[in-house]
């Protein structure tokens, strides 16, 4: 039985990874399970510069989900290069880097210092709804992807994966932006942006207001757009949103990811995504799967 | 770590307040006073979240640990009707910040309304190594007044108060504190409100004081940096933030703005 794939020019042992922003720099959730199983890790949201992030509170659970707005508080790219890089590269798994920045040139920088780091790829981030300029602002237009993207390839020699956000009319032509641009990979859904309100204090729960949606919750609107978005491209997909086992994952797999990921499954449980590997491995012995490859993008639609 | 700790002993304290007693040797052996315990309410994705509940008191000898929450909401609801004998998914103990009282003699602990249950253990502690032990409790009425037996236990002196004067003395409890004049350091948990009075009053007397806080978070292990706290030093525009479930629960006061 063959678990193993190549993504976007990155060998995994298995095609389990997990989100940017729900795993940290891997070592809180080191204590628990091991890193070593996993086919990749995906960091923190990482930007040229430290960032604070945003005012409490910063998420608040919602119906089968949770909202965050996190603002991508993160320790910035040489801090992560000095201090979390080398941690991350005792584990015997793929680390991807899921880079942000607020103006293009930034993530261009960014992406030259990435480049020269011990790393297995990067992880382009055009979707985080929780920022007040980058992000979703480029990731929201054909254009936007395109230019950002475009520029990023012309630094970066490794394999380049971008996170798309789902808070668009047509994920589609996105995903095909992306592709033009020469990327390698796409990863899809980012959260959705979403809001709750405290009806006592008849104002938003979260101090940014909106936030992003994550869990259970968005997992049908994530399937949904793997599908849209595999029948547009032909560079491969990261699918995520929502994955909590085996059987979600399977479902991702089938709409058409080669990879997907584990965010907000992480916080109900340490070990989800070593028992989502497992759980997967059971369903190829169950249909006599001999290659995990086989199964991508293998629904028949009605 | 984690683990699924069979519910041995429920206690009904107040209508909506309950004690569980479960077995978790493991946690109850490397524990301090202080640190928390994220809780899986059921098995389901429904609610998603595990719910941040903190330690009561170490049963040591017999293994046992125990938590006291208050049903609030949808969470609280289910994981007040597990039955004993079920196991329950705990990750713990957490947060790396702890109540620390050794190289103090003197010690006042200030807690108010659902606040007080992380500072028995304290107390507790604080007085099998021998130091002076002032708590004051407050609370808002008769009726909500929990633990004074417990407390009375492991205090050299205790002071309830009820904010209408409905049971024992009459106004807030920091009032008795700040009589007090023999305090080498303030250890507190309860409402903002209280909170902020109790900081204050030590910054300004030169006390030291440590206080345990609350934030809205998710993963429990400063994964999800959900539990944003702004530090004292760091300026409006350029806010640091630290994490309640990594730096804290407990923060020396005057490092932390509430």
């Amino acid at each position: 039985m063959n678990t193993k794939i190549n993504f976007a020019g990155i060998e995994m042992k298995n095609p389990v990874t997990v989100s940017s922003g729900t795993f940290g720099y891997g070592r809180e959730y080191s204590q628990y399970i091991d890193l070593n199983k996993l086919g990749a890790i995906i960091t923190k949201g990482t930007s040229l510069k430290p960032k604070s992030g945003n005012k409490s509170p910063r998420v608040c659970e919602t119906a089968s989900g949770m909202l965050n707005s996190i603002g991508l508080q993160n320790p910035g790219v040489e801090y992560f290069a000095q201090n979390d890089l080398p941690f991350l590269r005792k584990f015997d798994t793929a680390i991807i880097v899921n880079a942000c920045g607020s103006t293009i040139d930034e993530y261009v920088e960014l992406c030259k210092i990435l480049n020269t780091l011990d790393i297995d790829g990067v992880e382009l981030n055009l979707s985080c709804p929780n920022v007040k300029s980058g992000c979703m602002a480029f990731g929201s237009s054909y254009e936007g992807v395109k230019e950002v993207t475009q520029k990023v390839r012309k630094v970066l020699d490794k394999p380049l994966i971008v996170k798309l956000t789902p808070n668009v009319t047509d994920i589609a032509s996105i995903a095909k932006a992306v592709e033009d641009a020469g990327a390698d990979g796409v990863s899809l859904i980012n959260t959705l942006l979403g809001m709750k309100i405290d009806i006592e204090k008849r104002r938003p729960i979260l101090a940014n207001n909106t936030g992003g949606l994550s869990g259970p919750a968005v997992k049908p609107v994530a399937v949904r757009m793997v599908y849209q978005v595999s029948q547009a491209v032909k560079i491969p997909i990261l699918g995520m949103g929502g994955i909590i086992n085996g059987e979600d994952a399977i479902e991702f797999i089938l709409a058409g990811a080669k990879a997907i990921s584990i965010g907000t499954g992480n916080f109900i449980s340490p070990d989800v995504s070593i028992k989502t590997i497992d759980e997967i491995e059971n369903y190829m012995k169950k249909y006599n799967v001999e290659d995990i490859n086989d199964l991508v993008g293998k629904v028949e639609m009605n | 770590m984690q683990l699924m700790a069979e519910l041995v002993k429920k206690e009904n304290l107040k209508p909506d307040i309950y004690k569980f007693s479960v077995k978790a040797e493991e946690i109850v052996k490397i524990a301090k006073p202080g640190q928390f315990l994220n809780i899986r309410v059921n098995n389901e994705v429904e609610p998603l979240l595990r719910r941040p509940i903190s330690i009561y008191n170490l049963d040591k000898e017999n293994g046992i640990l125990e938590f006291i929450f208050q049903v609030k909401g949808r969470g609280t609801k289910i994981l007040a009707q597990r039955t004993i004998g079920e196991k329950i998914d705990i990750l713990g103990p957490l947060g790396y910040g702890s109540f620390k009282f050794n190289e103090y003699k003197n010690v006042a602990i200030i807690g108010g309304g659902i606040g007080v249950f992380p500072l028995y253990e304290l107390a507790k502690q604080a007085k099998e190594n021998g130091k002076n032990v002032n708590t004051y409790l407050g609370f808002r009425n008769k009726d909500l007044v929990t633990l004074e037996d417990k407390f009375e236990e492991v205090s050299d002196n205790l002071i309830i108060t009820t904010d209408d004067g409905s049971y024992k003395e009459k106004g807030f409890a920091i009032d008795w504190l700040k009589k007090d004049k023999n305090i080498d350091c303030i250890f507190a948990c309860g409402p903002l409100p209280m909170l902020r009075a109790v900081r204050e009053y030590a910054i300004e007397n030169d006390i030291p004081c440590q206080i345990s806080l609350e934030e809205r978070m998710a993963c429990g292990l400063g994964v999800c940096l959900g539990c944003a706290i702004k530090t004292a030093k760091s300026p409006k525009e350029a806010p640091e933030y630290w994490h309640v479930c990594k730096v804290g629960p407990v923060f020396e006061a005057k490092d932390v703005e509430i």
